[in-house]
């Protein structure tokens, strides 16, 4: 299409819908492609011609040629302004890339080292007596370990929530709401001694027990709960509350059936992302549960494995057979994977359960 | 137990015992509904008494001063809002007609930094007396809002017995699908949805959604309904459904309703109150209260007729 031929009668310059600038033209559909794959290609041949080839190193010079290279072509076809939107759209995606690829490289890593390690043992045995084995008490600890610690965290840190969105005023609300973010930057090994020093005030020195874990990822897991359920609270629309007292509703009863409700979806993505974040905890555990060898239920009695800890053991004292030490560990952190994922996949269920219910 | 004391003080309407004595005046409203009587579904216990109209009950408003933190919005207000009839509240932004409409069902004290003076009654009973519980105020006094606000996690039905559900008391299934219903016949809703009682509340059109909001409100069967400029948010079809569905509120309920819409306050008030400001900053008042006809044909103060003519200032 050109465009139509300026009469130009009027002394105002004529303003036209199409491209005034640049050739006019438009790049292929296949243009983004074209230039991100002609980059990659060309990084890699420059770095292999260096000798300095590295997937990582072409990636990020690929990334950084992409944005480059679709400039140059797209000002030369399409003009400056087109050239521009190309060029920040490219940088847009290349940094999604650059942010994605350490986590392929590690699913990758994590899937293709552990898979060695994965077995039918490896799930049923404790390495109780024998050379390897299994991680069963590790994996029955990391639960009961987390979950001991998501039943003390998730009333406390979702009631704190509603006391400092529904209740709070003024200083004290503030000095909490410091306390709260002063708590989510505490170091995870000293959530571990507090919970040691705590036990050991009742039960003298070297208590080890699964509820000390408990309580140490408790106190790591409290301020992410109330920091996510809070901003959750805060934009449930204040009008429903209205509505609510509107009805002649005392105030818990509009919290527990509509604020919390409107909430729920909300809620369970936060508690879920906290209990992700305590799950591979190692260094309170170290402290706290200890390491062991067999199969310990029971968080008010004794010493309890857990995923983590037996990974970094399983790499600290390999033994005589390293490789297959080595390749539990690995297995280890697949599992833990594996239980994050699951966790999240079944909160998706409930929430999507509760939507239809209530709908 | 302040609730339940004022509760006791105020009648019957959300006593328990009492509350066999309601399907008499609701088979009253469902005979005048267009939808015709109750059907097969209600389970109503019997009541004898079929009178269409109930003495609903009387707010006078005694030099009320409201304030927000040190801001004074509103000054020296005494009007009276006659039983089962519509008072219109208007009055340019700002001058303070939510503001007192909200002081009158204690919603005005849950803005933070948010106070009171002076003397709200209804019937007699001063409802910001030491000892009142603000909730049972609430129950008496009911609230429909701007924008309609249906909860959203709940069905249509679960809307409506809302407030059933969240008070004490315990109302049985049978009894609480008659008053989900009534309340819907009432908001002249129900034949539009009585085959999707289950579907979510949000799922309705604005002008659906507002009249579920006041089948809401009239099922916990308050005495006094208060509409915050229900029909600013709907279209002109929707805002005569719901101006017709106050005309027929007003037979069993005291109604006070906002409105920028001055011929929605023509066409739909018995009584007007003109509140106005003289500057931005200063606290509004109310210039003069009366009949409708007279505030719109021949006001006492000249603030008035300038307004409802359309001459400002």
């Amino acid at each position: 299409m050109t465009p139509p031929p300026d009469s130009g009668l009027s002394g105002a310059p004529r303003r036209s819908i199409f491209a005034v600038e640049g050739g006019g033209g438009t790049l292929p559909s296949w243009a983004p492609y074209g230039a991100v794959a002609g980059s990659l290609v060309f990084c890699a041949a420059v770095l292999a011609a260096l000798g300095w080839f590295t997937i990582a190193l072409m990636l990020v010079f690929g990334a950084l040629f992409s944005v480059l290279s679709i400039y140059a072509w797209s000002r030369a076809v399409e003009g400056r302004r087109r050239a521009k939107d190309r060029a920040v759209t490219m940088a847009i995606v290349a940094s999604f890339g650059v942010a994605m690829a350490p986590l392929i490289s590690l699913l990758y890593e994590v899937i293709s080292r552990g898979a060695k390690g994965i077995s039918w043992d490896f799930f049923t045995t404790t390495s109780r007596g024998v050379v390897g084995g299994g991680a069963a008490h590790a994996i029955v600890g990391t639960l009961v370990i987390t979950g001991c610690a998501v039943v003390i965290s998730v009333p406390i840190g979702i009631m704190a929530a509603i006391y400092m969105n529904e209740y709070g005023r003024g200083p004290l609300r503030r000095a909490l709401t410091f306390f709260v973010d002063v708590m989510t930057g505490i170091p995870s090994i000293v959530a571990g001694l507090f919970a040691y020093a705590l036990f050991e005030l009742f039960f003298g020195p070297s208590i080890q027990l699964g509820i000390m874990g408990s309580i140490a990822l408790s106190v790591l897991m409290i301020p992410i709960v109330i920091r996510s359920a809070e901003e959750v609270l805060k934009i449930v629309p204040n009008h429903l509350r209205e509505a609510a007292y509107a009805l002649g509703t005392p105030k818990w009863k509009t919290i527990t059936k509509v604020v919390l409700p409107t909430a729920f979806a909300g809620l369970v993505t936060g508690v879920m992302l906290a209990t992700a974040r305590i799950i591979g905890e190692t260094a309170p555990l170290l402290v706290t549960t200890g390491v062991v060898d067999s199969l310990n239920a029971d968080p008010f009695q004794g010493r309890m494995q857990n995923l983590a800890v037996y990974a970094y053991n399983q790499y600290r004292s390999p033994g005589v057979m390293k490789q297959s030490a080595y390749d539990r560990a690995w297995a280890a952190a697949l599992t833990l994977i594996v239980i994050v994922m699951i966790l999240n996949v079944a909160a998706r269920l409930v929430y999507r359960r509760y939507k239809t219910e209530s709908r | 137990m302040e609730g339940r004391k004022l509760r006791k003080m105020f009648g019957s309407s959300t006593n328990p015992e009492t509350d066999q004595a309601k399907p008499g005046t609701e088979e009253g409203r469902a005979t005048m509904s267009p939808a015709g009587p109750v059907t097969e579904t209600s389970s109503r216990p019997g009541g004898p008494d079929a009178a269409s109209r109930r003495r609903a009950k009387t707010i006078v408003a005694r030099e009320v001063n409201l304030y927000y933190g040190d801001f004074h919005a509103v000054e020296n207000v005494n009007m009276t809002i006659e039983p089962n009839k519509v008072t219109a509240l208007i009055g340019s932004s700002g001058c303070g007609k939510t503001t007192f409409l909200r002081s009158l069902n204690r919603m005005h004290e849950l803005t933070p930094g948010a106070s009171v003076k002076g003397d709200i009654e209804l019937d007699g009973e001063d409802i910001y007396a030491a000892g009142v519980d603000p909730v049972a105020v609430r129950s008496l006094i009911g609230m429909v809002f701007q924008q309609p606000n249906p909860f959203p996690t709940m069905s249509i039905y679960d809307n409506v017995a809302a407030g059933l559900n969240f008070n004490a008391r315990q109302v049985s299934k049978s009894d609480k699908d008659a008053i989900v219903e009534k309340s819907l016949r009432g908001a002249h809703l129900w034949e539009e949805v009585k085959d999707r009682l289950e579907r979510p509340g949000s799922g309705l059109s604005g002008g659906q959604q507002q009249r579920l909001c006041i089948a809401r409100a009239t099922a916990v069967s308050p005495e006094v309904l208060l509409m915050d400029e229900p029909c600013s948010a709907l279209d002109p079809v929707a805002t005569l459904a719901i101006e017709d569905l106050i005309g027929e509120l007003k037979k069993e309920y005291t109604i006070a309703i906002v409105t920028h819409n001055m011929q929605q306050a023509a066409r739909a008030s018995d009584n007007t109150a003109f509140f106005n400001l003289d500057e931005s900053g200063k606290p509004g008042h109310l210039v003069e209260i009366g009949p409708t006809e007279e505030i719109f044909t021949k006001p006492k103060q000249k603030e008035t007729e300038d307004y409802v003519s359309g001459r400002f200032g």
